[in-house]
């Protein structure tokens, strides 16, 4: 057991850190947010040239061939930036797909463009109702010959709208959940931002009778259950990672606030109620933070890490909404402005909530899986 | 970076496990709730946890981690977790935490060397028992308030005075004492720490009854007890310092964590095979959120635990203190979380004490008591709040 950062890791975070405070300042941040694409080209070359696209790709896709926990130091850094880009789109939810799902034609051809950033794609899994469950998938594709017609309506796809590709999850005549590799501008599919809490790029997508070749489907016929289902554990580990890293930003920020802010003459950070919201807020941070690090050290170990991958993300969910609204209250009438960096946190822990399934869809799976295997 | 044990780390973990499941057979009823409460608590209770002491301490277990000098085998902090752990899952007695855990090591940072060749093997052979006489009735989270006189007279200093909570006082050969040698200094100036043998001449120890009934506090009180000079541990007057440094002594945690994981696995057993309603009790979509939140504590908690060692192993005790105060927090209150869902998890059996009619034989409703005061012994959840807020965040302590 080691549970140090190799000089590696260390050399990754500090990077990692000194890019995102000099290119994406909250400033930056809040003016992406309200731009039509929610991303800036420039910056996400500026990505690919340090190599993160690739980071979790064999080399012989393109990629770094970097472990998980480089991944999740990635994705900290991303969360305390709030950085705002097709990353967790591209890179862990399709990207990923391609990795456990694809075919091997399919890595060779879509993973170097990924990780040189030429390529940016979204995933199409919700649907109106709502579900996490991939047995609610939809979505119709019906054969047609050689091909196959989708039709019907995604909710919630992450960068649609600025994507080149969409892997859409559809339901084939047998019921068996199949993954399509879909054109973003085909133009029977209509893409529409959707107005959110987290001001990100969520996407209602509408396919209109879209032909898709067989020859696009990811993988197999009816593995796109297990698929989504082994890209969405490790994507929700990630996405916690990112969670992790708001927290950090938002207690680092307040406890700079709390000391240089006076009232009755006196530095707020002084008044003991102040003390232990910031205590409660920096123990919620801790434990997460070393629960992180466990989970991304199982997936790079080749253990089995589902459990803890949901009850990491569950807890991450509660975590960042309790310590981003901590950090609101303690900064006053600023923590509810949008000149005040603050509110972002607020806004983006809400967003992350819903990334890779909310706190009760983990719950249910957490105990789903205590029940089958007992809690040690 | 990884968590991985290695095959010498995982035989040894399976001895610790085969040696504890094997040795808590013949233990009296009362170990299956709760290890402190049956080793101070009654008779039956203190002779089964000596004879564990003197087994433990012929494996050299709970001084694997202390230096060669003093007998130990300076095994990794890994391994001494890995210990604990496994200690803590099976209920077990066998340490004297006030001893092995807090005053051991004070001993042989601050005592002289006559001092720590007298003191230091009899508690490593697990001959004795300590209790820690800190507290007082008007000095509980404001130690340094204290008022129990140790003034000198020739070869030899003489006590009066009060000490209140004092855990296993009763039971207990010895005690480390803090008291005030110098009267005409303030707060934490003037204090000294002692070894005193609770046999002698003064020492009254009187109960206070936990809520259940249940002795483990005691008040103590001195009078005229002379101690000789010799057992004075560290310079006069400056007892403060290493008073401060045992505080800090393995404070990780990582047993609460294990004890409570134990818990779990009795819960998810019972809402398995309790019909309440006409359904089994996990069907409750309330219960398997609950259930869901306690091992994701759990898991957490001990991480953290983990990362607190891990620190303290490397001699990182600023990074440390903050999370021991963080474990100590999580881990108490986690303890009261877990009593409290599990005794509503229980309806109305969740009440009763050991009965025919007790679920897990009242193992939680004994929780239910017994974890309210593990947020107040060993420093309150709000002086570990203080510490986070003050050594974790930064913010500035008004004086």
């Amino acid at each position: 057991m080691n549970l140090d950062f190799t000089s590696e890791h260390e050399m990754l975070k500090d990077a990692a850190t000194r890019f995102l405070t000099k290119e994406c300042p909250y400033a930056r941040v809040k003016e992406l947010e309200e731009s039509q694409d929610g991303y800036s080209p420039e910056l996400w070359q500026k990505t690919a040239e340090l190599g993160w696209l690739g980071l979790l790709f064999p080399e012989e896709y393109g990629g770094y061939a970097g472990q998980f926990v480089d991944m999740v130091i990635i994705q900290e850094a991303i969360g305390r930036a709030v950085y705002p880009s097709p990353f967790f789109s591209t890179i862990l939810q399709c990207g990923l797909t391609i990795l456990e799902g694809g075919t091997e034609d399919q890595k060779k051809d879509l993973l170097p463009q990924i990780a040189e950033g030429s390529l940016i794609m979204a995933l199409a899994q919700y649907e109106e109702d709502g579900s996490y469950y991939p047995q609610d998938i939809n979505l119709k594709a019906e054969a047609q010959g050689d091909d196959y017609i989708l039709s019907g309506t995604k909710l919630f796809v992450m960068d649609a709208n600025v994507a080149h590709k969409l892997i859409v999850a559809a339901k084939t005549d047998n019921e068996e959940v199949t993954l399509f590799l879909v054109d973003a501008n085909d133009p029977n599919v209509a893409i529409s931002k959707m107005p959110t809490i987290g001001k990100d790029n969520n996407c209602e997508v509408i396919f209109n009778d879209v032909k898709v070749p067989k020859a696009n489907i990811i993988g197999s016929p009816g593995n796109g259950k297990e698929t989504l289902e082994k890209m969405n554990a490790k994507a929700a580990v990630a996405k916690a990672a990112e969670i992790v890293g708001g927290c950090k930003a938002c207690i680092d920020i307040t406890a700079e606030y709390a000391k240089q802010r006076e009232q009755y003459g006196k530095p707020i950070g002084g008044f003991q109620v102040i003390q232990h919201y910031m205590a409660n807020m920096l123990l919620e941070y801790d434990t997460t933070y070393n629960y992180l690090y466990r989970v991304a050290c199982m997936i790079d170990e080749g253990e089995d890490f589902a459990r803890d991958a949901s009850a990491l993300k569950a807890c991450a969910n509660e975590v960042y909404k309790f310590i981003s609204e901590r950090a609101a209250q303690i900064h006053g009438g600023i923590g509810t402005t949008r000149e005040g960096d603050i509110g972002l946190f607020y806004r983006k822990a809400k967003s992350c909530e819903y990334m890779c399934g909310d706190t009760d869809f983990h719950y249910e799976e957490v105990f789903a899986r205590l029940l089958e295997q007992g809690p040690m | 970076m990884d968590y991985k044990l290695t095959e010498e780390q995982q035989a040894l973990k399976k001895e610790f496990e085969d040696f504890f499941r094997e040795e808590m057979k013949d233990a009296p009823p009362a170990y299956q709730k709760n290890a402190l409460e049956a080793m101070y608590g009654d008779d039956d209770g203190w002779q089964f946890h000596k004879s564990m002491q003197k087994k433990l301490a012929e494996k050299g277990w709970f001084t694997m981690a202390w230096p060669k000098e003093y007998g130990g085998r300076e095994a990794p902090i890994i391994e001494q977790l890995i210990f604990s752990e496994v200690h803590a899952y099976y209920r077990a007695p066998g340490i004297d935490g006030f001893g092995v855990g807090m005053f051991a090591p004070t001993l042989m940072q601050f005592a002289n060397e006559e001092q720590k060749e007298r003191l230091l093997p009899p508690i490593a052979r697990g001959e004795v028992n300590y209790c820690q006489a800190w507290s007082e009735p008007n000095a509980g989270s404001d130690l340094a308030a204290l008022t129990t006189t140790a003034i000198k007279e020739g070869d030899h200093y003489v006590v009066n005075g009060q000490k209140v909570w004092t855990t296993g006082a009763h039971r207990a050969d010895r005690m480390f004492l803090l008291a005030r040698t110098d009267p005409s200094q303030k707060r934490s100036s003037g204090l000294s720490v002692f070894n005193v043998n609770m046999s002698i001449p003064g020492i009254e120890v009187r109960p206070i009854h936990y809520m259940d009934g249940t002795h483990l506090y005691n008040e103590i009180f001195f009078s005229d007890v002379i101690i000789p000079e010799h057992d004075r541990i560290g310079p006069e007057h400056e007892g403060w310092k290493s008073t401060r440094a045992t505080m800090n002594f393995e404070r990780s945690s990582v047993g609460s964590y294990a004890s409570a994981k134990r818990s779990l696995e009795e819960l998810l057993e019972y809402v398995k095979t309790t019909k309440r309603g006409g359904r089994l009790l996990y069907e409750n979509p309330m219960v398997r959120q609950k259930l869901a939140k306690l091992y994701i504590d759990i898991e957490r908690g001990r991480d953290l635990a983990y990362r607190v060692a891990w620190n303290q192993g490397k001699g990182n005790f600023l990074v440390s203190a903050t999370g021991a105060s963080e474990s100590k927090v999580f881990g108490t209150e986690l303890f009261q979380r877990l009593a409290n869902f599990a005794t509503e998890i229980m309806g109305l059996h969740g009440q009763l004490g050991s009965s025919k009619w007790a679920p897990l034989d009242g193992v939680m409703s004994d929780a239910y008591q017994w974890s309210l005061g593990m947020n107040i012994a060993a420093g309150s959840s709000e002086i570990q709040r203080n510490i986070i807020a003050w050594v974790g965040v930064g913010l500035p302590r008004f004086k």
